[in-house]
């Protein structure tokens, strides 16, 4: 048989048994479309992520308190040291010749209240340099001014959407609000993004890191940021930062130093793994659509014994009957598969406009592996029916009408 | 042309053994109108199926136009079927969904034949069965005598030597019945070798020779003028 008459044959019998094929065709769309949709939505939330962590700022490393003893993983998020990051750590790390600017953190929570309003808050006690460190920009009035580190100050800086709530329309500038038993004189007011995270930089209020120190009562630090001059520069910021903590905590090696790239890289391969992971599930759907083109198949030969018989009887070869058979389940993964990568893509695109900040485009990768395994998945449960077809005995399936 | 000896053909049935033919030896020449008659389950349908190539004899020879076909494969006896031998059924055998035209192409696609040659070749057989402003119809949209000549258009098309008939009238009614023995003995005249089975003794007698099979073995042998 010539291969356009094979695949014109199989087409007059997926039309002819049209609810069977519809049947075939929605398993494999379906199996197919949540391959591509998931993995969609894993690459996408692993470009988020990796999006997320390079707008934290170029050439970033972070001092941690507290010794994370593996390579990678989640780095530790409080200390659990007996010593503590202090200011003076800081103020060593900025005579580190490769470090560019080095910005101290303390964190707690606390209420802030103007007039009756009142928020719990978070509050970050850093210094001027924190607003480069961090690349965030000014809506309005200045950042904390450059001073010495030891020194408090009653001044604060609000995130946008505190200043909204506390102040509404009204100007926030130049007004007291109160922050836990302290007065402090807002500023300044961030801008709206530097959403990051862990930490919504538009909640929280900004304020000198002796001050922050005072109010909480504790002389350690959350974490240090600092920024190196350039990224060649990483590596040995890196040494040269251990180094100059080692030498002040006698010797011990009780600081985690993790770099922009480290983090990156290892959301990168958390969320790669996540994607095929959810993939992989998505697959099984598939594996579910060839089983059922399976059946549909070994019924099909069934219903058309007489048809079979007939073929064999106008010298069709064996061979001919496994192909045609095979050809026809082929065909039905394949337009499965066309309707599914439609269904996938379209569904990635609506939820692309639901939550516009994702990143929704199917990875090409995945467009090519779906439709490659519900092509194959297609093949390899029809090789069972058109085997039983090919084997069917002509005079047998000649005998039922 | 058919050259048959000592055939036997078993089936399994459960733990028994079916002899279905017993030990039959048939000559046919070409160009004979040959009926084989017989009681139901006497084994002509069998004797048929033999001859058509579409099942092996358990026992015993069988050429076909001098060439021992008892050991080819599959491929072999596919090109066979589709060379030398046209098959007419009692229920037609039409695939429904296909166009009356599509059906009588089905041989020659199977053969591979080329697209143009095939378009040819497929309206000359509607034209000489009289089914050419039928080309387009589905099977369901024919009467049964048109179905039939379908089917014969269909086994003719690819030019055989034999045409192996099982039955062709016991669907029909008398006249559409008439009509289909009446195709076939005129290309019986034209020098195709028929072999009809029937259990209509009216039908068997208008047959050149009658070939009675009882108990899967040849019980009577006849050779009557046309008539």
């Amino acid at each position: 048989m010539r291969a356009t008459d094979i695949l014109g044959y199989t087409a007059s019998s997926i039309v002819g048994y049209h609810a069977r094929s519809l049947l075939l065709l929605l398993a494999m769309a379906i199996g197919v479309a949540s391959v591509i949709l998931l993995t969609t939505l894993g690459e996408g939330a692993r470009r988020y992520v990796t999006g997320e962590f390079s707008a934290l700022g170029t050439h970033l490393l972070i001092v941690l308190p507290g010794r994370s003893e593996t390579v990678g993983g989640t780095p530790p998020l409080f200390g659990e040291t007996p010593r503590d990051l202090t200011l003076d750590d800081a103020l060593s790390l900025k005579r580190i010749r490769q470090i560019r600017q080095v910005a101290p953190i303390a964190v707690g929570s606390a209420q802030v209240s103007w007039k009756s309003r009142e928020r719990e808050s978070m509050v970050l006690g850093s210094t001027a340099n924190f607003l480069a460190v961090r690349q965030l920009h000014m809506a309005q009035g200045r950042f904390l001014p450059t001073m010495d580190l030891h020194r408090s100050a009653p001044v604060c800086v609000l995130g946008a959407r505190l200043r909204k709530e506390l102040f509404g329309s009204q100007s926030a500038l130049g007004q007291w609000l109160r922050i836990g038993d302290r007065r402090f004189r807002v500023i300044g007011t961030l801008g709206t993004e530097g959403r990051s995270i862990g930490v919504d930089l538009q909640d929280v209020v900004v304020i000198p890191v002796a001050s922050a120190q005072t109010l909480f009562n504790s002389p350690s630090l959350f974490r240090i940021r600092a920024e190196a001059r350039t990224a060649a520069y990483i590596p040995t910021a890196k040494t040269a930062i251990s180094r100059a903590i080692r030498d002040r905590h006698e010797g011990e090696d009780d600081v985690t130093v993790i770099t922009q790239d480290a983090v990156i890289a290892t959301f990168n391969r958390i969320f790669t793994a996540l994607t095929l992971t959810v993939g992989g599930i998505a697959a099984i759907s598939l594996a579910v659509a060839g089983i059922l083109i399976m059946n549909v198949m070994l019924v099909a030969v069934s219903q058309r014994t007489s048809e079979i018989g007939l073929l064999k009887a106008l010298g069709a070869t064996e061979r001919g009957i496994l192909l045609l058979f095979l050809t026809e389940a082929g065909l039905l993964s394949l337009a499965g598969a066309a309707i599914g990568l439609g269904l996938g893509t379209g569904a990635a695109w609506v939820v692309g406009k639901i939550y516009p900040a994702l990143p929704m485009t199917p990875p090409s990768w995945v467009v090519f592996a779906a439709v490659g395994t519900a092509l194959s998945v297609g093949l390899i449960f029809g090789v069972l029916p058109a085997r039983r077809a090919a084997a069917l005995d002509p005079v047998a399936s000649l005998a039922g009408r | 042309m058919i050259h048959l000896r000592g055939a036997y053909r078993d089936y399994a049935m459960g733990t028994q053994t079916v002899h279905a033919l017993n030990g039959v030896d048939l000559e046919v020449a070409q160009g004979e109108y040959l009926a084989i008659t017989g009681p139901s389950g006497s084994g002509k349908s069998t004797l048929l199926h033999i001859i058509g190539l579409l099942d092996r004899l358990s026992q015993g020879g069988y050429k076909l136009d001098r060439r021992d076909v008892t050991h080819l494969d599959d491929d072999e006896l596919a090109r066979i079927r589709r060379e030398t031998i046209g098959f007419v059924f009692q229920f037609f055998h039409l695939v429904p969904r296909l166009s009356a035209a599509a059906n009588v192409e089905l041989p020659l696609t199977l053969a591979g034949m080329a697209v143009p040659e095939r378009r040819e070749r497929v309206s000359a057989a509607l034209d000489s069965f009289d089914l050419a402003d039928r080309a387009d119809h589905r099977p369901d949209q024919l009467s049964g005598g048109q179905r039939q000549r379908v089917a014969i258009a269909r086994a003719m098309v690819t030019r055989p030597a034999i045409l192996l008939a099982d039955e062709p009238t016991g669907n029909l009614d008398r006249s559409a019945g008439n009509e289909v023995v009446h195709i076939l003995e005129e290309l019986n005249r034209n020098g195709l070798t028929l072999l009809m089975v029937t259990h209509d003794p009216e039908l068997a007698n208008r047959a050149g020779r009658q070939v009675r099979i009882v108990d899967g073995a040849v019980a009577e042998d006849r050779r009557s003028g046309p008539g």
